[in-house]
């Protein structure tokens, strides 16, 4: 039998709190769970740091994916299947894309990026495509398969309407991760009518739209979205563990680069280092690891490594005040002045960390914001994009929100009255 | 601390002006993938490779008063040009950007046009394909633009001469 129309003997289900079910008909779908690369994001927290700040947040990206395939599912399933618009051969296509689009996000994925300049969406292509159990299934439906899988992923697969719905500004991997941080965040935000949602989309040549008639739930999501960014994702608290962790990183690395002998040899870390990162190294490294070493190096004696997972793994994070960077940026330049001449280093300890975020947007001919807008289809089957249509939306589409703040380690400044003046 | 910030100043000072916001995102993807060391990441859009943290960095510095913003009418759609403001000269004092090479590299992707850099970026994008899966990949995803085999021509000749030029760096 072809394996791409494979199904289960039985429907399996994975108990969700979020779906409240995840089915799995698919012998691919269910082959692709079960390989080790799929198994490694069970050991990748979905949101990094947050735990410090919200304990519930310890949910994973393993939770995640299976709540982007099990909306994917759905769409496809019950709303789009029969409909001209969608080609039922680009359902599979669909649902493993939607399980497989973070499979490339490593522990801490935002500080690891930064630090030493890798991009998790390269290596989510690098597992589909190379010498590996995902690469292994996907290639028994075609030996060309996983490189359309790829494709989705990475946005450049030609039909834009399969990569819309895992990729847009109401796709499925936001309307899982959404309710999915509120749930285990435990906050009030992040609600929405996701049922009313998917009952009013409707596929068109190269995007999804959404019945008139089902405005209120969109407006609901987007309002939602904003306030989860604010409330959770640019939590100063969480911001200030991240700049800790990135700093322990930048330490890590700069010792390696100066020789020094480390008790606890960072072999985990050695390509990391390098920048010379191959995926079976990548595949290594999981929460678990990291932590085993920060906990480790809270005996090195180098002082700011120590001092720095110390605060990590105890959670003794940085203090902060808001920044204006453009009226502040001298204050800034003495402030790194006095930090140093009172013996703290300022690059490991006087951090600016902004966060931004824009709501919604639409597409404006000639400008290259490059959002896909919205669109709502009208009773008389025109398209009019959301914001035309929403006051709520209107109020805050292409409204950028910013917000700097500057970190520091209140306890190390002790009693040095110029440098408590300039942060008050 | 404010390095990134900086570099993007620094970037458009050494351009003197950049005509369109599209060209300024061409301008340092191009000089990202010549190993200029830009910390914005990039992901594929409708014109290329695009990325959302630049936009952002540059309306902060236009906010912060460092960039001047003009918004000019241009038939049925409006263009931006942006040049640095003495603010943002004043703010480079303090904060000193080392990139050699950099100038003379942005000087020249800034002489080419929009339609140009959106061909070199997009080939850029896809280097880590086969040569012959390239050309193929780019007229998929830029059915409408139609690039011909002269204009890849160039384009490839483009990069090289770039990759040669920062490589004596």
């Amino acid at each position: 039998m072809d394996y791409s129309a494979e199904k289960l003997n039985e429907e399996k289900v994975f108990k969700d709190p979020v779906h409240r079910y995840i089915h799995v008909q698919d012998q691919v779908i269910w082959d692709l769970v079960g390989t080790k690369e799929f198994q490694r994001l069970r050991r990748i927290k979905q949101l990094g740091t947050t735990f410090l700040t919200f304990h519930g947040a310890e949910h994973s990206r393993f939770n995640h994916s299976l709540g982007v395939y099990e909306i994917v599912r759905r769409i496809v399933d019950t709303v789009f299947v029969g409909r001209p618009e969608w080609n039922q051969e680009d359902r599979l296509l669909s649902l493993c894309a939607a399980l497989l689009h973070d499979l490339g996000h490593g522990p801490y994925s935002h500080s690891f990026e930064k630090v030493f300049e890798l991009d998790h969406e390269y290596f989510t292509k690098a597992i589909i495509l190379g010498k590996t159990e995902v690469n292994r299934v996907l290639s028994r439906i075609s030996p060309d398969f996983p490189k359309k899988v790829a494709e989705v992923i990475d946005k450049t697969y030609e039909n834009k309407l399969v990569v819309s719905l895992i990729s847009s500004q109401i796709d499925a991997d936001r309307m899982d991760y959404l309710q999915r941080d509120a749930y285990y965040t435990g906050v009030s935000y992040g609600h929405f009518d996701m049922e009313r949602i998917l009952r009013v989309m409707r596929p068109r040549e190269d995007q999804v739209v959404f019945k008139h008639s089902g405005m209120h739930a969109v407006e609901d999501y987007i309002m939602s979205r904003y306030q989860m960014y604010w409330q959770v994702y640019f939590h100063p608290v969480t911001r200030s563990a991240e700049v800790i962790l990135t700093k322990i990183l930048h330490r890590a690395k700069h010792l390696h680069e100066q020789g020094y002998a480390f008790k606890h040899m960072p072999l985990h870390f050695y390509s990391f280092f390098k920048e010379d990162v191959k995926l079976e190294d990548y595949l290594k490294l999981d929460e678990g690891i990291v932590l085993y070493y920060f906990q480790m190096w809270q005996e090195e004696d180098d002082e700011v490594l120590r001092d720095l997972c110390l605060r990590f793994i105890n959670r003794n994070l940085f203090k902060y005040v808001e920044f204006d960077p453009a009226k502040e940026y001298k204050k800034l330049a003495r402030l790194s002045q006095l930090f140093e001449e009172a013996g703290i280093d300022p690059e490991y300890y006087l951090v600016v960390d902004s966060s931004s975020d824009l709501p919604y947007d639409f597409y404006r001919p000639g400008e290259e914001e490059e959002r896909l807008p919205i669109h709502l289809l009208m009773k008389s089957g025109e398209l009019r994009e959301l914001s035309r249509e929403s006051d709520i939306v209107d109020s805050i589409s292409g409204k950028r929100r910013t917000d700097h703040k500057l970190y520091y380690p209140a306890d190390l400044i002790g009693k040095n009255e110029e440098i408590r003046k300039l942060l008050e | 601390m404010l390095k990134d910030h900086a570099k993007i100043i620094h970037a458009i000072a050494l351009s003197g002006e950049v005509i369109g916001r599209k060209k300024l995102q061409k301008m340092i993807y191009i000089a990202k993938k010549m190993n200029f060391p830009f910390q914005e990441r990039f992901q594929f859009h409708f014109y290329g490779p695009y990325s959302e943290e630049l936009t952002l960095r540059v309306e902060e510095l236009c906010n912060m008063g460092f960039l001047n913003e003009v918004k000019e009418k241009k038939g049925g759609y409006y263009q931006y040009r942006y040049t640095l403001t003495e603010d943002g000269k004043e703010f480079l004092g303090v904060n000193n950007v080392d990139m050699p090479q950099l100038g003379d590299c942005l000087k020249d992707i800034n002489t080419q046009n929009a339609r140009f850099l959106e061909l070199v970026s997009t080939i850029l994008y896809f280097d880590n394909l086969p040569t012959d899966e390239v050309k193929e990949k780019v007229q998929t995803v830029k059915k409408s633009q139609k690039f011909t085999d002269d204009e890849f021509a160039n384009a490839y000749q483009y990069i090289e001469m770039l990759k040669n030029r920062t490589s004596q760096c």
